[in-house]
């Protein structure tokens, strides 16, 4: 069995179905980006994932562990926001990813502990390019190193799989351009397996080994919200950049459904 | 240049401020001149002197009968009072807060009960209170309790709640478990907002604080208030007025710098 195997899943919310006949395979250290249409579910997927929500229907099961019931320490995760404590400061915020997870009743380190674990933050700081602002508060920092240390935390509590919902959506062109660089580098590192929601077509190629494409396999023009989406593109972006013709063919894959989207109120 | 483009400099910003006041002194001292003018005995209005010397008088010089100095008394008596039912509301806000706002079977449970309960008048209940728990001191603290703490109860709750589910989701990730995301995550991110619903508890409690004391006491800033009403003593009444206003003044003061202090990682205090 693949390292995250997806049967069959369906989500509905309500009556409404968002996702329909979902599954996948992915080896562990593949990079996974899944791009589609807003509102299409990608999120959705992303969080069953996670365990935050469980399907309607079928399974997900990360190295062969039966499904999942609630977020744990096998999933990291990092969203577009909110994914840093702000009431931490930046060398605060790696501790408590190790103190959050090593604690008994008072969720806290002391002593040599601390000490040791504090020296582990300053290295991982000094790698991430945070080190001088280890005492400042989240807040007093930029969107892209907020990101960098969210991606910083999720790590040190060495998930099986890293989950990220557009984790450069709120940031700047330059900006995200090196934090593909810094993510590039840390997953030469950690070999991790990763899953990307991204809006970024070229981000998505560029930083996948794979490009998944949700999308609604069937059309109801009276009544759209009658289905859900699934994978309908599985595309391989290996080879290191861009094949054009795969990404021509995604963006025809994109393009299409979403000029019908136009007489679907934005959800 | 338009209105709303003036703004005035620093000197003008405090002589604007301190103008309304200056004001309401002048208007009191005028009146009072008029008053007295007419009826030297007028006891509405006393004389800004004669205020001055009674509030002197009243924070120096030991009560005959009882060998106490009242404004200090009735100080200590009513600021123990506030302080007892506004800690107590702090712990019960915090505590059922973080609780309701985290915990959905807590919530199913305990939400509409609080927000009932936060609809009963806290006067209306002050007799029951009086029957159960006498003319003591904890049936006025009862009554700034039960005032307050429905109040910070919804108000930590609903803070509590708004809490992003990203960050709840990313701390389950790192492994942490109930009792870890309410205190490290709940706990933290709720205390500037306790502070702040502290700060606009006050108010009310303060009322509580002087209806009780008003209507069973033996000693008490409320209590002197309405104790020398009957003798139309507006010398005393005015000082202790304006020494409640200050208090209040000062603890709203007080909370807001703890603020500032406390929680560096949080916007400003407004
Ligand atoms: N908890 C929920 N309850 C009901 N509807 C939801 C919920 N979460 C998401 N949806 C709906 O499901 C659809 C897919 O949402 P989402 O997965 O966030 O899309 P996206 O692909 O943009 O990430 C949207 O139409 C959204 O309104
Ligand atoms: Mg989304």
């Amino acid at each position: 069995m693949s390292f995250v195997s997806v049967r069959d899943i369906f989500q509905s919310y309500g009556p409404r179905p968002i996702l329909e006949r979902v599954s996948l395979d992915v080896e562990e250290g593949e990079f996974v980006s899944i791009v589609g249409a807003s509102g299409c579910g990608k999120s959705t997927f992303l969080r069953l994932l996670l365990a935050q929500e469980r399907p309607t229907r079928g399974t997900i099961s990360i190295a062969g562990a039966p499904p999942a019931q609630e977020p744990d320490r096998d999933r990291g995760v990092v969203f577009q926001r909110y994914s840093v404590f702000p009431h931490m400061t930046v060398r605060g915020n790696l501790i408590a990813a190790e103190e959050f997870g090593g604690a008994g009743v008072i969720p806290r380190f002391f002593g040599a502990r601390r000490r040791e674990a504090a020296a582990r933050a300053d290295e991982v700081l000094g790698r991430v390019g945070l080190a001088h602002v280890a005492d400042q508060y989240p807040a007093a920092l930029s969107g892209g190193m907020q990101q960098r240390l969210a991606i910083a935390q999720a790590l040190a509590g060495r998930p099986r799989v890293l989950l990220l919902d557009e984790p450069f959506g709120a940031l700047d062109p330059g900006t995200r351009l090196s934090m593909h660089v810094f993510l590039q580098e840390l997953r030469a590192e950690t070999g991790m397996t990763v899953f990307m929601v991204s809006h970024d077509l070229e981000e998505a190629f560029k930083l996948g080994d794979r490009v998944l494409v949700f999308d609604k396999p069937r059309w109801d023009p009276i009544e759209p919200e009658a289905y859900g989406a699934t994978i309908t593109y599985d595309f391989d972006a290996r080879n290191g950049g861009v094949p054009f013709q795969a990404a021509a063919a995604a963006a025809r894959a994109l393009h299409e459904p979403q000029r019908e989207d136009d007489h679907v109120p934005a959800s | 240049m338009r209105w709303i483009n003036r703004r005035p400099g620093r000197l003008a910003a405090v002589a604007l401020a301190a103008l309304p006041f200056v004001l309401a002194l002048i208007a009191y001292a005028v009146a009072s001149d008029l008053r007295r003018a007419e009826n030297p005995a007028d006891k509405l209005l006393p004389a800004p002197a004669r205020i001055l010397e009674t509030a002197v008088n009243l924070a120096t010089v030991p009560d005959r009968r009882s060998g106490d100095i009242l404004l200090w008394l009735d100080t200590a008596a009513s600021l123990t009072r506030l302080a007892e039912g506004a800690a107590i509301s702090a712990g019960l806000g915090l505590g059922f807060g973080l609780l309701i706002g985290l915990l959905p079977g807590v919530r199913a449970g305990a939400a509409p009960f609080v927000s009932v309960i936060s609809l009963i008048p806290p006067l209306a209940i002050l007799p029951i209170l009086f029957i159960v728990f006498g003319l003591g001191e904890l049936s006025k603290v009862a009554l700034i309790v039960i005032g307050i703490a429905p109040v910070l109860i919804r108000d930590i709750a609903q803070r509590t709640a708004e809490i992003p589910e990203e960050m709840l989701v990313k701390a389950q990730t790192l492994g942490a478990s109930t009792w870890t995301i309410l205190t490290r995550v709940a706990l933290p991110q709720v205390l500037p907002r306790l502070i702040g619903a502290l700060r606009l508890a006050l108010g009310p409690a303060w009322l509580f604080l002087i209806a009780a004391e008003a209507i069973a006491s033996t000693e008490g800033l409320g209590y002197r208030i309405f104790l020398v009403r009957r003798y139309f003593a507006m010398d005393v009444i005015i000082p202790y007025v304006v020494w409640i206003t200050l208090l209040a003044f000062l603890m709203d003061l007080g909370l807001r710098s703890l603020h500032r202090r406390a929680f560096p990682w949080s916007g400003p205090a407004t």
